[in-house]
């Protein structure tokens, strides 16, 4: 009787082993999501803010406007970085060496002086005034301002010296440093200097190339499904699309890049780096994805909407077109988005045709050289400044704001029309 | 962006002949619909059809054709000499024709014949658009004018319409069989021009890599440095420690998921591991180079172990993280799928859940389970962007997961990123290593689907 008591005993204690493997499994992968997503909003955040530093520049009407005519073509080509450097020697005279001065410029970032520039060619009054103004740090400077970076680190890194970390203290002790929201961030193009580079390109280049895959992918796709669903005969031949389609949707998505370089770069000699060239790849990536989800949607619809229609002497075409794609169009919109989506993740095929060159200009069409977020992310990630990996931080933020708003508008779209039958 | 705007204007044309159509139907049938064969709006897209489709395949035709044709053209405008080139510098002074055309070259320091030739160029394009544009305008306003006159009562609008739209939508079927046929095609003549200057076996069964070196001819070693073994094993040991992550996680997560979860555990956990397989893989490589792979060598220096900062322990975690939502989604639904009779005879004879699980719905289901590894294995195989970032560049030959080790995904992506001259060895590799992959996923998912659909056919 008590073997059998403690038999019992330990099967129930394997069972309950067992329940919390099961549970500890999901507690593992949940934790995992949490950790991944809270590392990265705790790293990127940071680059919302950048340090700023407020100078009294003396606008030295011979130093830009030698001539006085006030000319905006003159104005716009003037040494704007000069009058930077004077404002830095004028607050710390005692930087005399060469080195020193030069340390010394270094505080402020190359945007100081196009912020300068900015605002004498809308006001041009402040010629020959003196301006206080708040312009951007170095990078170096804003580890440190934002406590990214210890000072031991930088100045042991040989990123700062010790006469640096002295002028910032003595600029933050009279309240001229400070953080401002880094709206040059979502503004901004590329850049080599991480305190300048923004996600405005990348983002533009997303939004074209998406907007490439979907127009070629989704009246594609859904004909495609229309007709093997709804159309197709039972022979060889659609056996053999359907083998086709079921086999593309699992091939890796750097194969895809492959047949883009050869066939698209290749063979067509279309222009590298342009997103008419990234949405075509990524549309022949997304089709099988797009054409399985729209015939799950269209086999949905019940028979009897087809006979319905029939009944009532519609033509076959009539009652697909009339009737049932409407009724499906729901659940074709969903699976479309959840595969422009993961389209819009990807990166590897995307440098197969060359996305990854380092372009400033925000492209203007869907030829011109341009990047995508994921590639802006992979660009930023291999870059040795300390201060980009803040910035691929936030480039992954923006990245996964953008498929979650996609993700989002999927679910609401089910939720808001899907018919149950 | 010039054809964008003509497509455009095709496009209204279209929509034109579509409301003329519909107009001359309507009046036609002088009020009374039932005296035509078909709806008015037949008739209308009856004509738009009859603008749109020539037009469109004149464009079609055109933007295909032009590169070669306006290469032909432009010959006889070349600098003097340019035909007994070679063929590399060939290529480079086409390069700088077209580079000064687009505007991204100074006229100052170009040569005169060369911005000559890159002038006709332009006008050789422009001339050449704008010829497109009338014959693609005027195809359309004829299909218009002639289709427009065919209306009648009786007029089979509807059929032709019809017949049309059916066509349309096999030869949008046909684009999944033209992908796969360009794939397979541009693989194997790149791999053709690989193997005509590297040995297969050599390729298949050597054990260095080290393609950098074979750029010259006269170096050490250019040739038999396409040994892709370290590659195949690196490929190997990663996938494998994905695995080891992957499906005990993801095997139990479904465990818990099918057969203990509440609906309200349900709502939580499948959402969070769903969003797992929607966060792109850059994201991961990010994660695996940045915080995993520093961190596992901090760890080994803690305990002494010699640990590379790109080891292939930290990619295959992160990888593995990846995979979890592939295991568990396919495994939930084939355990889902054993028929819940199974399970009462289990319990009607005392056995636990736990017992019932283990003894009767893993054996029922376990075909489905090795689908889904099988589909995950080819998931990993195929991954790019976590290598990329997180594992090594040489092609170590070693057991030992601390090490860096490479894979065939970065390698096609080192080999080709970068500088391109189509015909070295270098840059053909990387095709040769795309048909491993292609053909290595490819069986593994034709196996994979083929056991799950027998299985399936088992309970149906």
């Amino acid at each position: 009787m008590s073997a059998a008591a403690n038999r019992l005993r330990r099967r129930h204690g394997a069972e309950w082993r067992f329940r919390a493997c099961g549970a500890i499994a999901i507690a593992i992968a949940i934790a995992i999501l949490a950790a991944l997503l809270g590392g990265i909003l705790w790293q990127g955040v940071g680059a919302l803010w950048r340090t700023e530093i407020l100078l009294d520049i003396d606008i030295d009407a011979g130093t830009i406007d030698p001539a006085g005519t006030r000319d905006p073509a003159a104005l716009a080509g003037a040494d704007y970085g000069v009058l930077v450097k004077n404002a830095l020697r004028a607050r710390f005279p005692e930087a005399t060496e060469r080195k020193q001065k030069r340390d010394l410029a270094a505080l402020a970032s190359n945007e100081a002086a196009y912020a300068l520039r900015d605002r004498v060619m809308t006001e041009p009054g402040l010629i020959g005034t003196r301006l206080k103004l708040w312009v951007p740090a170095s990078s170096d400077v804003d580890m440190l301002w934002k406590g990214v970076l210890d000072r031991d680190t930088l100045v042991d890194g040989g990123r700062l010296d010790a006469d640096q970390v002295a002028w910032i203290d003595a600029l933050a002790a009279d309240g001229s440093v400070a953080t401002s929201f880094n709206a040059a961030f979502f503004t901004g193009g590329d850049s080599r200097e991480p305190e300048q580079a923004g996600i405005a390109g990348a983002l533009v280049g997303t939004i074209l190339t998406m907007a490439v895959t979907l127009v070629l992918s989704f009246p594609l796709g859904v004909a495609a499904a229309v007709y093997l669903e709804e159309f197709a005969p039972k022979n060889r031949w659609t056996d053999l699309i359907e083998v086709n389609i079921n086999n593309l949707a699992a091939v890796p998505s750097i194969v895809f890049g492959l047949l883009g370089l050869a066939v698209f770069l290749g063979f067509f000699g279309l222009p590298r780096s342009a997103p008419l060239v990234g949405g075509l790849v990524l549309s022949l990536m997304t089709l099988p994805t797009l054409i399985i989800a729209a015939r799950a949607a269209l086999a949905a619809v019940p028979p009897s909407i087809r006979d319905g229609a029939l009944a009532v002497g519609a033509s076959p075409l009539q009652s697909v077109f009339h009737h049932v794609l409407p009724l499906a169009m729901p659940g074709i919109l969903t699976g479309s988005i959840i595969g422009m989506a993961r389209a819009a993740g990807e990166t590897a095929p995307l440098l197969m045709i060359g996305m990854v060159a380092f372009i400033v200009d925000i492209p203007g069409g869907i030829t011109d050289p341009s990047s995508v977020l994921p590639v802006q992310v992979y660009l930023w990630a291999d870059a040795p400044e300390r201060g980009f990996a803040e910035k691929t931080a936030a480039a992954i933020l923006v990245l996964l704001v953008f498929l979650a708003v996609m993700n989002l508008a999927a679910v609401v779209l089910r939720r808001r029309f899907e018919r149950r039958w | 962006m010039s054809h964008v705007a003509l497509a455009a204007i095709l496009l209204l044309l279209a929509a034109l002949g579509y409301t003329m159509g519909r107009r001359r139907a309507t009046a036609l049938s002088g009020g009374q619909a039932r005296r035509l064969h078909s709806l008015p709006s037949y008739h209308g897209l009856y004509v738009a059809l009859w603008c749109a489709l020539p037009a469109a395949a004149v464009l079609a035709v055109w933007l295909v054709a032009e590169p070669q044709i306006i290469a032909v053209l432009l010959m006889p405008s070349l600098p003097p000499g340019s035909a007994g080139l070679t063929d590399g510098a060939f290529q480079l002074l086409l390069g700088d024709i077209e580079s000064f055309a687009a505007g991204r070259a100074p006229e100052a320091g170009t040569d005169p014949a060369v911005i000559a030739a890159a002038r006709r160029l332009s006008e050789l394009r422009q001339s050449g658009f704008i010829l497109l544009a009338l014959a693609a305008i005027a195809l359309g306003a004829g299909g218009i004018g002639w289709s427009r006159s065919r209306i009648r009562p009786g007029l089979r609008a509807r059929n032709a319409v019809e017949r049309a739209t059916i066509v349309i939508m096999i030869a949008a079927s046909t684009v999944a069989i033209l992908t796969t046929v360009g794939i397979v095609m541009s693989l194997l003549f790149e791999s053709a021009r690989f193997f005509a200057q590297v040995p297969f076996s050599d390729f298949l069964f050597g054990l260095q890599w080290s393609p950098q070196t074979a750029l010259r001819e006269d170096q050490v070693g250019s040739s038999g440095a396409f040994g892709a073994v370290p590659i195949f094993a690196g490929t190997f040991i990663i996938t494998l420690i994905a695995m080891a992550v992957a499906v005990p996680i993801g095997l139990m997560a479904a465990v818990y998921m099918s057969e203990y979860a509440g609906k309200r555990a349900r709502a939580i956990a499948k959402p969070a591991l769903e969003m797992l397989a929607g966060i792109p893989t850059v994201v991961y490589g990010f994660i695996a180079a940045i915080m995993v792979g520093p961190a596992l060598r901090d760890a080994g220096e803690w305990v002494g172990l010699d640990v590379a900062s790109e080891s292939a322990l930290a990619a295959g975690l992160v990888m593995g993280v990846m995979i979890i939502p592939f295991v568990s989604s396919l495994s939930d639904d084939v355990m889902n799928a054993v028929p819940q009779t199974l399970r009462d005879g289990s319990y009607a004879i005392g056995a636990t859940k736990s017992e019932t699980i283990v003894r009767v719905v893993f054996p029922a289901a376990l075909p489905g389970i090795i689908g889904a590894v099988l589909l995950a294995v080819s998931r990993a195989v195929g991954e790019t962007m976590i290598v990329v970032m997180a594992a090594g560049l040489a092609a170590n030959l070693t057991a030992n997961p601390l090490q860096a080790v490479t894979t065939v995904t970065v390698q096609i992506v080192t080999l080709l990123v970068g500088d391109q001259e189509f015909d070295s060895p270098k840059t053909l590799a990387a095709f040769a290593l795309g048909l491993v992959l292609f053909a290595v996923t490819l069986a593994t998912n034709v196996i994979a689907l083929r056991v799950v659909r027998r299985y399936r056919e088992q309970y149906e």
